[in-house]
């Protein structure tokens, strides 16, 4: 009998503990309402081809490393505007450094995570010393970003060695080099929110700012590390594009809306706007279903403008999944 | 173990464990604390009371931590201290629980004990010996039974959520554990809850300040009681060698024989107003019950019993969903509160401050939204008040006594009584024929609560409707021309004015407990 | 005589403290405009000191203006609205596609606009107040909606041109006025929107209901307000100015796809600047539109300096996190 309930209890304890977010549920039914629709429009092949599948997370893996950047900066009642133009200053300097040579990738990298770092820093500094909304804050950084690059920079600037190129286009066995990057990258914003003091602080910072105050947590260094660390994934996200375009371009963040993507598959991902709750898996599934939905709207060969529009419309309908039974009313 | 608690206990009759010596505090314009000096001993719950704005929650900051005074010692185990922050003090083993809660709802019962110096092993945050010692800290505290380390708090009553507060307090292996209003959100059966909580830290050595504006509890928990008034020290007296009239005199300074203005005449009443017929949601159920022009109707209930949830549904927040629901005759369907306010019902809710204030918006406006929000939306308003009533906000003011240099500042600048006399005052301007009033004299000093009874009386007396929820059975008996009694969600019956408090209590307890009965009126009684 | 002599230097300081403060309370907004201001009217006399360049100046600034008021209404509320800048692409390019070269289509053009401009506004305000979702995602989603929509409309490429009378209410002036020498029409429409605007947030039951919403949601519906209906009309309203803002944005700018991108962030940027809180409760309509002119003048001040036009980016951040911090920090010295 008391077996019986302790087994139960274990069952119990493990389902709570591995806590799937709901979103995987939406993520399932993109993924089969997508390739249903293959089946009967197209040539099925989502469904057939494993190759299709590789792809779906291989277009998600910039993105999905800013966004686990993001996430992290959300969870602490903050947000990242300037992520896209940070990827593109990126992409522009790690290429122009290199100039197609290898031995220049070390001081690439080396030089765009200063920027990276240094970016974080200023957003981490105005929102907490200065006191400026995250939003203006980091609407204004990247303002500053962009008009530094469109000063200096107009076109595909330098290149990157074909050694470089490894990070894009590289495989280890049958698996892409990106994605382990990618699944990297969100192993280490899940340990970082789970696993250390780092991340603890982060939840309470984003819960109540007062309460982790008082409970001797210093919140400014908390929150400024948390923009540090989703800078630097801005960085690896661009240093990712470049090695794939083989050239930085200003237009590279921009142009991939990751600023705004970044934040709406956060959201999706189970990532409350007012901080303090969520997590990187719940984001990485909202990554997914980006994926899913731009690889379904190829095979389907729909308009690229519709979708965009598709895009809207289940960015807002995942998000309502959520929110529409909660009884506290949105603003 | 025992040894060294015995030592504690001896040492505990010759020395204070805490001390304050000629505690000085000064705010722009008030003196709030004037030459304090008190002592606390280890072993000891004691007790201090006082109206809104006697000092005793600065006394408390200045104890944890949060204020530093601008003259005067601390002493801790007769040792002069200082704190520069709140967590310095609690290094230092005097730990406060704040009557707002500060707990972060979305995380466990382990992560909050332990935010911000959570168990690492390398770097990393050991979660096994985190829960452990969190499960620890439970146990010490005699709930690791009810509260598992690894609940979300969300998902915790408020009760337990208080407890989780109390063992974060004790997981700093505080000596003196400060309370405000510990039990203002509880329940009775979790009040006893605390109550032996609070026995069980005192033999472990604590010692326990204990703020509450209850002095039933008072009485019932505290060994010594200090009054403060005006920033000053009235005195200390054990509890034993004071009965609770003396108290209040001390407190006020003045005998309590008008505590409530006299009840309505059988003349007073008219018509019926208001009238339920079995009218039930999601929330509440079967519930009937008429309210006549000029009377006071008491609800009296313990918390959970669906007092503020009836207030709700009449109200239009959570709509009744079957049963009818009369005004003036005519039968109403309320969807939202704009509905009840057009049939001019007004509702002063319990949480003035989160449900009532703007604080951002001019004390004019706050005062006039409840008038403009049943007008024409596009209708043209003039700054000054309605465009038919310019004077409204002045006379209004004058009469609530809102002390402000300019109705044109905002609302946050006020201090916090003269915030709930704009709350009030913006209720008193939507003209309201009906008033619902939610707790309110919840958290007011003594001397304003006799204002708001006053108040109170006076608009039933001009021929309003008055439905009035009040969790102090004192104010029920003492205002209610009938009293409507809730348990379970659901009126339990009614009971015509100056009923005692013993009857009160059984309704509200369901007539289940007749057993308990006898406890529950010694506990009741003042 | 000493009493005399420092009771009366005790009145002026008196005197003085009163003007200090009202100093003091005035919104940053219009000492960093006229700055700009007269620093441009010294580096060009011409451009900025005479009437004709003042009014030359309001011709692009207005447009942002109108753009910006809509913007601060949802701003006010606590929302966002983030497809203002899609809206304004919307119009330029679905009109000069319905437009089909034909002057006499430029009416009916307007007009579906508006009616299309309400619809999204309805969506917006629907999806907030009922679907719960923040209308940071609900505009977000609808921006890439209506930009979509926009470009599978007219097939990807800019159709046609704008007709001169659709594009008149941007681009021309009255001429000849006394003393103003010429009036841009987008400024009438600025002043008349403006004024229109200015009664309904400042001395309309409506616009104190949308202040309440923002400063406390859950007091603003116990105090009578119909927050979703309110909500819903808020949006619409923003969506129906970004339409109108469009309209003069396309009558100086050129039909082609980027025209509108950006616009909200702009609008946003020139909210805060005239002291809008993001989060709700405060907000005014005539240092809102100075906020507007204020980011024009620094993209005017920059080109008179001769600087690259990206530079003007840099400036601008600059200056939206400057004055939004320096109100922050007052703000918090206050209380």
């Amino acid at each position: 009998m008391t077996t019986i309930t302790t087994t139960d209890n274990k069952l119990k304890r493990l389902a709570r503990s591995v806590r799937i977010p709901p979103v995987y549920i939406f993520l399932v039914v993109v993924f089969l309402v997508g390739g249903i629709l293959d089946q009967i429009l197209s040539d099925g092949q989502i469904f057939t081809n494993p190759l299709i599948l590789l792809n779906i997370i291989v277009r998600s893996v910039a993105l999905g490393i800013v966004a686990v950047g993001q996430t992290l900066v959300i969870i602490g009642a903050s947000i990242d505007l300037s992520v896209a133009y940070t990827i593109s200053i990126t992409a522009i300097m790690s290429s122009y450094i290199m100039q197609g040579k290898t031995e220049n990738v070390l001081t690439a990298i080396v030089g765009v995570l200063a920027i990276g770092i240094a970016i974080g820093l200023v957003n981490g500094l105005i929102v907490t010393k200065l006191k400026v909304n995250p939003f203006i804050a980091t609407l204004g950084t990247s303002l500053i970003i962009k008009g530094i690059i469109n000063a200096s920079f107009s076109n595909y600037t330098g290149s990157v060695p074909k050694s470089f190129e490894f990070f894009g286009y590289g495989m280890v066995g049958p698996i892409p080099v990106s994605i382990i990057i990618l699944l990297l990258i969100v192993f280490i914003g899940w340990f970082l929110l789970s696993r250390t003091q780092f991340g603890a602080h982060l939840y309470g910072v984003g819960g109540n700012v007062e309460v982790a105050r008082l409970s001797g947590v210093r919140t400014d260094r908390v929150l400024i590390g948390a923009h540090i660390f989703c800078s630097m994934t801005a960085v690896i996200s661009g240093l990712f594009l470049v090695s794939q375009m083989r050239a930085g371009a200003p237009w590279v963040g921009p142009n991939g809306i990751f600023d705004l993507n970044s934040i709406a598959t956060t959201v999706i991902g189970g990532t409350a706007l007012s901080g303090g709750k969520g997590g990187v898996w719940g984001t990485l599934a909202g990554v997914l279903i980006f994926g899913i939905l731009d690889t379904t709207f190829n095979q389907l060969g729909v308009n690229p403008y519709l979708k965009s529009v598709f895009q809207g419309v289940i960015i807002v309908l995942a998000v309502a999944s959520y929110t529409i039974r909660s009884k506290k009313d949105a603003a | 173990m025992t040894d060294k608690q015995e030592i504690i206990q001896e040492e505990s009759n010759v020395k204070p464990l805490l001390e304050v010596r000629c505690i000085t505090k000064k705010f722009p314009g008030v003196q709030a604390l004037d030459d304090v000096s008190l002592q606390f001993y280890s072993g000891e719950v004691h007790a201090v009371v006082g109206e809104n704005g006697a000092g005793k929650s600065t006394l408390m900051k200045i104890l944890a931590g949060a204020y530093t005074p601008d003259s005067g010692d601390i002493l801790l185990d007769g040792v002069k201290v200082s704190f520069s922050h709140p967590s310095e003090a609690q290094h230092k083993g005097i730990s406060i629980i704040y009557q707002e809660f500060n707990l972060l709802p979305e995380r466990t019962v382990a992560y909050n004990i332990f935010l911000g110096r959570e168990p690492t092993k390398a770097g990393v945050i050991d979660i096994r010996k985190m829960n452990r010692d969190a499960k620890e800290v439970l146990k010490e505290i005699g709930i690791d039974k009810i509260i598992s380390p690894t609940a979300v708090v969300s998902s915790l009553s408020v009760a337990e959520q208080q407890l989780v507060e109390i063992a974060k307090a004790i997981s700093f292996k505080s000596q003196v554990l400060i309370m405000d209003e510990p039990t203002a959100a509880l329940t009775y059966t979790e009040v006893n809850l605390l109550d032996n909580l609070i026995k069980r830290l005192k033999t472990r050595g604590m010692a326990i300040i204990f703020i509450s504006h209850r002095l039933i509890e008072v009485f019932a928990i505290a060994e010594k009681i200090t009054v403060l008034k005006d920033g000053k020290l009235v005195g200390t007296v054990m509890t034993k060698d004071v009965n609770p009239e003396q108290l209040v005199q001390m407190m006020v300074g003045r005998e309590l024989d008008h505590y409530f203005p006299p009840l309505g005449q059988p003349e007073d009443f008219g018509e019926v107003v208001l009238s339920v017929r079995g009218a039930s949601n999601q929330l509440i159920h079967d519930i009937s019950f008429d309210l006549r022009k000029g009377e006071v109707l008491g609800v009296a209930g313990l918390q959970g019993s669906g007092r503020t949830e009836l207030a709700q549904a009449l109200f239009g927040v959570e709509p009744f969903k079957t049963g009818t629901l009369t005004i003036n005759g005519k039968t109403s369907k309320f969807r939202q509160p704009y509905f009840a306010i057009k049939n001019r019902i007004g509702f002063v809710t319990e949480d003035r401050k989160s449900e009532g204030i703007f604080s951002r918006q001019p004390i004019r406006d706050n005062m006039l939204l409840t008038i403009r929000s049943i007008r024409n939306m596009f209708g043209l308003i003039h700054k000054d008040g309605t465009l038919r009533d310019r004077k409204i906000v002045p006379t209004l003011g004058n009469q609530l006594d809102i002390r402000t240099s300019s109705y044109d500042r905002d609302v946050q600048f006020l201090s916090g009584g003269n915030q709930q006399k704009v709350v009030l005052a913006k209720w008193l301007a939507s003209n309201a024929k009906i008033f619902i009033f939610d707790e309110p004299t919840r958290g007011i000093d003594v001397e304003s609560k006799a204002s708001i009874h006053d108040m109170i009386r006076g608009l039933a007396k001009q021929g309003t409707a008055i439905l009035m929820i009040s969790s102090e059975l004192p104010e029920v008996i003492g205002m209610s021309d009938r009293i409507l009694v809730m348990a379970d969600r659901t009126l339990m019956g009614e009971l015509p004015a100056k009923a005692s408090e013993e009857e009160i209590m059984l309704m509200a307890t369901g007539h289940k407990k007749i057993g308990n009965s006898a406890e529950t009126s010694a506990v009741g009684k003042e | 005589m000493t009493t005399t002599t420092a009771s009366s230097a005790k009145e002026i300081n008196q005197i003085l403290g009163k003007i200090w403060n009202g100093v003091r309370r005035i919104p940053p907004v219009f000492p960093i405009f006229l700055l700009i201001f007269i620093i441009l009217g010294f580096l060009n006399p011409k451009g900025y000191q005479t009437m004709n360049g003042i009014m030359t100046f309001f011709r692009p600034a207005a447009p942002l203006a109108v753009l910006a008021i809509g913007e601060m209404l949802v701003l006010a509320m606590g929302g966002f609205d983030l497809s203002i800048g899609a809206i304004v692409t919307m119009v330029v390019l679905a009109s000069s596609k319905l437009l089909a070269n034909d002057p006499e289509k430029a009416l009916p053009a307007i007009l579906i606009m508006i009616g299309i401009g309400i619809l999204i506004g309805l969506i917006n305000g629907l999806v907030v107040s009922f679907l719960k979702v923040p209308s940071f995602i609900t505009t977000l989603g609808m921006m890439l909606l209506v930009r979509g929509a926009t470009l599978y409309y007219i097939g990807g490429a800019p159709q046609g041109y704008l007709t001169d009378n659709w594009r008149q209410f941007g681009r021309n002036y009255i001429q000849d006025v006394p003393f103003f020498v010429k009036i841009p029409y987008a400024l009438i429409v600025l002043l008349v929107l403006g004024l229109i605007f200015y009664i309904l947030f400042h001395r309309t039951n409506y616009g104190k209901q949308v202040l309440a919403i923002g400063d406390n949601m859950r007091a603003a519906q116990l105090s009578g307000v119909r927050v979703k209906l309110i909500r819903v009309v808020t949006h619409i309203l923003c969506s129906v100015l970004a339409v109108l803002g469009g309209i003069l944005v396309g009558g100086y700018g050129g039909v082609n796809v980027t025209i509108g991108e950006g616009m909200e962030m702009q609008a946003i940027a020139a909210c805060v600047i005239g002291g809008v809180l993001l989060g709700g409760g405060k907000g005014n309509v005539i240092n809102v539109a100075f906020g507007a002119f204020t980011l024009q003048a620094i993209v005017n001040l920059l080109n008179q300096l001769g600087l690259p036009k990206p530079y003007t980016d840099v400036i601008q951040g600059s200056i939206i996190i400057f004055v939004v911090a320096y109100s922050a920090l007052s703000s918090q010295r206050k209380r």
